[in-house]
């Protein structure tokens, strides 16, 4: 059965999409079967953070509305055989997903994916409710900046209220997402400390993703920053971030701070 | 600038809840005026000075009947100071405005038959012996995130967890929050002087005790970060670490 993830922040801009396409790609290169979706009804980008841009002939809506088959509208990535993209549309608009539409699809998705991850557009309106209607977990995707973690915190609480999870009385399980962490910047006082942010969010951590000019080159290429250049500081970063998502229980290291005694520890490992 | 323009002075906003009677008629009218009547005969002063709203919810009634109706109740001394439960139609220019959100109270005991006095022979007996009433409370067990509301005007509150930016608690009693306080704490919001605020942390966007407010500004640095209790002496938010 498949594990349904939302990716989501409530604030735009902090790097939802790059996140959902480089976790998505780290999942399915470990051999499970993964299918990210863009809920972003009317601003479509997971498809060009995936460079299937080109490939894009049905979409979530034309699913939804009964135009397509689902199997029709699901692109398979040209690196890695086991991941796969379900497209939003840009023509529409968000009231274009339908509650049962979308219920079906998810129920359709579950009994041939390991993993669902849906890329939540930014906001709290219909398309973001939707996003996170049927996920067993979320991610929380936050930078080190107030606004960010407030309304991080404001989507939290809709995540236990508005979820179906939530109207079971059951938990949803929650990761946050720390992106764009600068350590240098952090330490001048300019940027929230890592602690700050678990202190005022209160839910365990993912990982942290640090500031990389590669993680911009990669968006601009097409390609998921966890298939660019694995040895990137961003690409391990996500893939530590995934294995943790999977169950797999690795030390969450600060970029900067411990990385050297933390990788010399690990090179010592390895060797 | 006169300095009468630079001093600012908070406008307290109150609130203050009437227990209303709650008048429900029947149909036909005239006979349940006439039931009306036989009321209010063994007690003449029976609804002066008491606040009646009429609810009109199981009535099927038009306007002019209602018009009507609210006029018989004026001859009666009975003053209508709103309406439940009618369809929006039904209430027009003149008539009292429609009332929502009332919560059932404890019922009035009607006039009885017997003297007068012996009632009131007995009534300072009757709070010397006045029954121990529970405060009641509610206790949130987790954070109060950014954007939600716990509303409680019957009593205390008591958080395990921080109150968020852009969060708000409201409380009719006191407030108790084991963890951070950046949010809004409103304490004795239906006008309890006595209520306080207790924080473990203190990083808070606005605190009230019976509508008197204080902004982030306004409160000394010295508190912030620390644990503290507010209280209200007079027309000032007091303050004081709780290490």
């Amino acid at each position: 059965m498949a594990k349904v993830i939302v990716v989501t922040s409530g604030k735009g801009g902090v790097g939802k999409t790059t996140s959902t396409a480089a976790l998505g790609a780290a999942l399915a290169q470990r051999g499970e079967k993964t299918v990210v979706i863009d809920f972003d009804v009317g601003l479509r980008n997971l498809d060009l953070v995936m460079g299937a841009e080109r490939r894009v002939v049905y979409d979530l809506v034309n699913v939804i509305q009964g135009d397509a088959k689902l199997p029709q509208a699901l692109i398979r990535d040209k690196r890695v055989e086991t991941l796969f993209l379900l497209p939003a549309s840009q023509t529409r608009d968000k009231d274009a997903l339908t509650s049962e539409g979308v219920e079906i699809v998810m129920e359709t998705l579950k009994r041939h994916f390991d993993w669902i991850i849906c890329d939540s557009p930014a906001g709290i309106e219909r398309g973001a409710t939707l996003a996170m209607r049927h996920a067993d977990a979320a991610v929380i995707v936050t930078n080190p900046e107030v606004s960010s973690v407030r309304d991080s915190d404001r989507i939290i609480g809709l995540l236990d209220s508005k979820t179906l999870k939530a109207e079971n009385g059951e938990r949803m399980e929650k990761h946050l997402l720390l992106t764009r962490y600068d350590p240098v910047r952090a330490a001048r006082g300019d940027m929230l400390k890592v602690d700050d942010v678990l202190e005022i969010l209160s839910i365990p951590l993912l990982g942290i993703i640090p500031e990389s000019m590669e993680v911009l080159r990669a968006s601009n290429l097409g390609t998921p920053v966890t298939l660019a250049d694995k040895t990137s500081a961003p690409a391990m970063a996500y893939e530590q971030a995934a294995r943790r998502l999977a169950g797999e229980i690795i030390p969450v290291t600060i970029p900067g701070e411990r990385r050297s005694i933390l990788a010399k520890m690990f090179g010592r490992r390895a060797a | 600038m006169t300095e009468s323009l630079t001093e600012t002075r908070p406008i307290r906003l109150k609130g203050r809840s009437f227990l209303a009677l709650t008048l429900t008629p029947e149909l036909p009218i005239e006979a349940w005026l006439a039931s009306l009547d036989d009321l209010a005969g063994r007690s003449a002063g029976f609804f002066l000075g008491r606040p009646v709203v009429l609810d009109l919810e199981n009535v099927d009634i038009t306007k002019a009947e209602l018009t009507g109706l609210i006029a018989e109740l004026g001859k009666r001394n009975v003053w209508i100071m709103g309406i439940e439960g009618a369809r929006p139609s039904l209430i027009g220019p003149g008539m009292p405005p429609a009332m929502k959100g009332g919560r059932p109270g404890p019922d009035f005991e009607a006039p009885s038959d017997e003297p007068a006095q012996q009632a009131q022979a007995e009534q300072p007996a009757a709070t010397g012996r006045h029954p121990a009433r529970a405060v009641p409370s509610i206790i949130i067990r987790e954070p109060v995130r950014s954007g939600q509301s716990v509303i409680f005007p019957e009593g205390d509150v008591t958080i395990i967890g921080s109150v968020a930016s852009g969060a708000e608690v409201v409380a009719g009693g006191s407030i108790h929050i084991y963890g951070t306080l950046r949010g809004r704490a409103l304490a004795g919001t239906v006008g309890n002087t006595s209520a306080r605020i207790f924080c473990r942390k203190l990083e808070a966007e606005l605190l009230a005790i019976d509508g008197l407010y204080k902004t982030a500004e306004d409160m000394d640095r010295n508190l912030r970060g620390q644990a503290v209790q507010f209280w209200l002496e007079g027309d000032a938010i007091m303050a004081e670490t709780l290490n």
